[in-house]
């Protein structure tokens, strides 16, 4: 087995920005995101798909960057923690997590927002219980969930107020 | 007019009580907060590390030529690099970066490979050749005392006892003989562990200037930097430890891990930067999570439920090392008595060691055990006497600035307030016995300490400092070794800092937990950074006031005693139309007096007990807590709903409310799931494969957590009784209230389905178990049946201060008698 395994070229669309790597072909989507583009804000708590932690949204959809081979993305649209706020202007998810405690330690809260974003891309004004089942794949060990329910609603409200 | 209020003693305020956005919430929010395992730095390299498959052998001989060969690799290390141990405790400096002569549990180190990427390592680490011979295992202290031929380490009290201990504070069992009636139960709790989201990661370097760097993730930067200097045999001046911000530690970031060792040798070996992140398996074998605790509780009561006299013996499974094993076999007892008055206590504690991972501090350390024993049990009492548990727990709080029979000293006391509000917000007084078949409600209460009262190496030293610098932008700048693990511990400096200067808090940067660059801060764990920390802010902002306000004063014509602070502006007190901002203001005083800085630092009071062993226990105050959970039993499976918990924490002052309300229910979260599920559970294969002790569930799917469909919602009452040795009165919140959660969760049971389940946690099949039971008419409860014959030593015998003692040992039997 070669030490330093042959490298693929390809182009990624991440965060709406076209983006030229290489890497070694067996690296995973949150490998590629972390080491390859310097992508930090995706962070793991597993690497076998049990925590939500490295949760970003492919196509709109939420998927576990850990478990994605990187080569498989060509062509998707991939969105991270990185691509959400407007320049400085946090995204309103960001500002409620912040605000409301919904972030404590941070390290599960790129997978909880990106995956609470894909919730509230398609339900406006999803209920408690739609909430609390949207975000039971990512673990929190330090909020008790509660702030960060009572986040994406507040999230939810504020998008709502700009979209009438 | 009145003069302005004292600096420290505030109680207006700017900024504290007001629900603010935490100083790095919104780096977090945004992906941009940097976690060890986030750094690159150039040339940098990989470390990975070799574990034992076997929990109990002696490493014979090991290997790593092939590994060395192998391509991309850059160092292989073994044991006999590291000739020198460590501990985080000074009595139990037992272990090795890598494993020299013996391995101990299974996931033991055993060789590291650095390399050019994880892959590579991963690689050579199969090609390292390890003869182990196997040694007979230790299972569980049962075992450990049964098998004192088969041991683990050649230190320690005897055998496989690590440490073992006995107190008694008054004649118990004359206490117990005079009682109306003595209750005598077993219980146990199971171990598990910290889960934090972020697996362990550091990143070692060496400086331009020749000297270590380590940036890793760990909870006490300061212990770690003590550590690094023995092993590695440098002067600790020559080394650095940055604490990254931690993803989560709950007590598992606290003692110095193996791979912090093996990557700051390989880098000074190398001259390269080399990293290293345990996988999520790993970290299950880091562990030094929670104990499992056996426990036999002796209780006597008055027939209106009033304690008379406790008997408390505990047997700790401590796993393989250590760790914070000497101070987590003291906390099985010593916090036992600071919430109801107790006039006779007993304590009796043994650790054991095992071929586990090590056990050590999580949230709560070595409290939640007993207090789940001693709560449980109370509900039992209430229960036989016909009392209402509520109440009976309310009659008999320990009073504000009182003694207990150990001698320690409570300052402020909110437990019976948290007690009167949990009632009221749950309904308890119309809702109990009136929810129907199969529904409950249970209450229990806690105690947890606001930071240790001694350190954990022996000095006067102060345990926190900070240091002020100030200067003519009117940027404040505030230094200090505190680690943010999440908690907050920068927001409560930026705020602390910025009340007492009257000025916005975003305009305070804290500089935290690097050790080359910021004063002693011992560390975050004990629930110590808030008051520790805080004070000696307090200490360093009010000095710096005092130059500012002599400036002030002459420009404002008052005297430098009438000048105010407040909203970024000061004044003078009489007249708020003298104003400056504080930017003039700091450029006045640094006119006059040069560059402004100022250090504070804070060392808690002394202990009233004098006797050996007092130190453990003490606090400069103590947090209360109480909770009532509501269930819902399915008689047909034993599955138990939480539908609502209901808690108040007696807080002292809540400093951030978002923070001081997301740290309650974060701690009732981690109680619910220790109480429910989490289970840091052990189990022999067949002897065709080794017989080896392996742990039954080192994933994070297989050890089992709340999700977000599970966690019930939480209400939260802060109770705010300021304490006078806490900064603005503000004690801990982040330990304890967790802790009444696991045994207000068994006495819900009982209320609801009538079984007992003395033993943590509580699963279905236990559930259901005791269902069965209480079907047939048997005793309807499950848990532990017998207490081993515990060798415990004699015990120190001191005088409870209403006895006439003086906080010292009695000596020997004679003096006990004269007593």
């Amino acid at each position: 087995m070669s030490a330093v395994p042959d490298r693929v070229h390809m182009r990624l669309d991440v965060n709406g920005e076209d983006m030229p790597v290489s890497f070694a072909p067996y690296k995973t989507l949150l490998e590629v995101l972390r080491e390859d583009l310097g992508l930090t804000g995706t962070k793991h708590g597993c690497e076998l798909g049990e925590c939500g932690a490295c949760a970003v949204l492919i196509d709109g959809q939420p998927v576990l960057a850990c478990l994605e081979l990187a080569v498989q993305c060509e062509g998707r649209a991939i969105q991270t923690i990185e691509g959400l706020a407007n320049g400085t202007e946090l995204h309103p998810l960001q500002a409620a997590f912040a605000d409301l405690g919904g972030s404590q330690c941070g390290y599960c809260t790129s997978g909880m927002v990106m995956t609470a974003k894909a919730l509230l891309d398609k339900e406006p004004a999803p209920s408690r219980a739609r909430i609390k089942e949207a975000l039971s794949g990512n673990l929190c060990r330090c909020t008790g969930y509660q702030q960060i329910w009572e986040s994406v609603e507040q999230a939810a409200r504020t998008l709502r107020e700009a979209k009438p | 007019m009145n003069a302005p209020e004292k600096p420290l003693q505030k109680t207006r305020f700017d900024t504290i009580g007001k629900p603010r956005r935490r100083v790095d919430g919104r780096a977090k929010a945004i992906g941009q907060q940097l976690f060890a395992d986030d750094l690159v730095l150039p040339r940098m390299l990989h470390a990975k590390l070799l574990r034992s498959p076997h929990p109990h052998a002696i490493v014979e001989s090991v290997d790593v030529s092939r590994a060395r060969a192998h391509r991309g690799v850059h160092l292989v290390l073994t044991g006999a690099e590291f000739p020198v141990p460590y501990g985080i405790m000074p009595v139990s400096q037992d272990e090795h970066p890598l494993a020299r002569e013996r391995v101990r549990h299974v996931g033991d180190p055993v060789a590291a490979v650095i390399a050019v990427d994880e892959q590579t390592a991963n690689e050579a680490l199969q090609l390292i050749d390890v003869k182990y011979r196997p040694l007979p295992t230790i299972a569980s202290p049962e075992e450990g005392l049964a098998h004192p031929e088969t041991r683990i380490h050649d230190y320690g009290e005897q055998g496989n006892i690590h440490r073992n201990q006995s107190y008694e504070f008054g004649d118990v069992e004359e206490g117990l003989a005079q009682s109306d009636h003595v209750f005598e139960d077993l219980f146990f709790y199971e171990g598990n562990t910290h889960l934090p989201m972020e697996q362990q990661a550091s990143l070692a370097s060496v400086e331009g200037d020749g000297k270590l760097l380590l940036s890793s993730s760990t909870q006490n930067p300061h212990y770690l930097h003590r550590q690094l200097a023995r092993v590695l045999q440098m002067p600790a001046a020559h080394i650095r430890v940055i604490a990254t911000a931690n993803g989560g530690g709950f007590g598992g970031k606290c003692d110095p891990g193996n791979h912090e060792f093996v990557v700051s040798k390989a880098a000074l070996m190398l001259g390269r930067p080399v990293k290293i992140c345990l996988t999520r398996e790993e970290v299950f074998y880091q562990h030094r999570g929670r104990h499992p605790v056996l426990m036999k509780f002796r209780t006597g009561v008055t027939k209106d439920g009033r304690l008379t006299a406790m008997h408390l013996q505990t047997l700790l499974d401590g796993g393989a090392y250590g760790s914070h094993g000497p101070a987590s076999t003291f906390y099985t007892g010593v916090l036992t008595p600071v919430t109801y008055e107790l006039p006779r206590f007993k304590f009796e504690a043994c650790r054991v060691f095992t071929n586990k991972p090590a056990c050590g501090p999580k949230r709560g350390h070595g409290t939640p055990q007993p207090r789940f024993g001693q709560e449980v049990q109370l509900d039992k009492i209430a229960e036989r006497l016909g009392l209402d548990p509520a109440e009976m727990r309310l009659k008999m709080v320990t009073q504000p600035d009182s003694l207990t029979a150990s001698w320690l000293r409570i300052g402020s006391n909110g437990l019976a307030e948290c007690i009167r509000k949990v009632v009221e917000m749950s309904g308890w007084k119309d809702r109990r016995r009136k929810l129907g078949p199969g529904r409950g409600l249970g209450i229990a209460c806690s105690t947890y300490m606001c930071g240790a009262g001694v350190s954990i190496y022996w000095n006067k030293m102060p345990h926190s400092a900070v240091q002020l610098l100030l200067d003519r932008s009117g940027q404040v700048t505030v230094y200090c070794g505190a680690t943010e693990l999440g908690q907050g511990s920068d927001d409560v400096l930026a705020a602390l800092t910025a009340e007492a200067l009257g000025i916005d808090p975003g305009n305070v940067r804290c500089v935290t937990g690097d050790t080359g660059i910021t004063p002693i801060d011992l560390g975050s764990y004990s629930s110590r950074v808030t008051i520790m920390m805080g004070n000696a802010a307090l200490q360093a902002a009010g000095r710096v006031r005092e130059l500012l306000a002599s400036a002030a004063a002459e420009a404002l014509d008052t005297l430098p005693d009438r000048v105010a602070f407040s909203q970024d502006r000061v004044f003078a007190a009489e007249d708020s139309t003298k104003t400056m901002s504080f930017i003039e203001a700091v450029a006045l005083a640094e006119a006059k007096f040069g560059t402004l800085a100022a250090v504070g630092s804070y060392a808690p009071p002394k202990p009233p007990g004098k006797y050996k062993g007092a130190g453990v226990g003490p606090s400069p105050a103590y947090s209360f807590s109480a909770c009532v959970v509501e269930t819902e039993v399915d008689p047909h499976t034993g599955w138990v709903t939480v539908p609502k918990i209901w808690i108040a924490h007696d807080i002292g002052r809540a400093l951030n409310p978002v923070l001081a309300r997301g740290q309650v229910i974060g701690g009732v979260y981690m109680g619910l799931g220790e109480a429910l599920m989490e289970e840091q559970a052990f189990r022999r294969l067949p002897p065709k494969l080794s017989s080896a002790l392996v742990h039954r569930n080192p994933s994070m799917l297989d050890y089992k957590s709340l999700t977000s469909l599970d966690m019930p919602d939480v209400e939260v009452a802060l109770i705010e009784d300021p304490d006078p040795n806490c900064p603005y009165g503000a004690k801990e919140v982040g330990q304890g209230p967790l802790l009444p959660v696991m045994p207000a969760l068994a006495n819900a049971i009982y209320d609801a389905v009538g079984v007992r389940i003395d033993e943590v946690p509580i699963t279905p099949d236990k559930v259901l178990r005791a269902l069965e039971k209480k079907a047939k008419g048997e005793s309807p409860r499950v848990g532990p049946e017998t207490f081993p014959a515990v060798p415990y030593p004699q015990p120190t015998f001191v005088l409870p201060p209403w006895e006439g003692g003086d906080g010292n040992e009695l000596k020997g039997r004679e003096g006990r008698k004269a007593a």
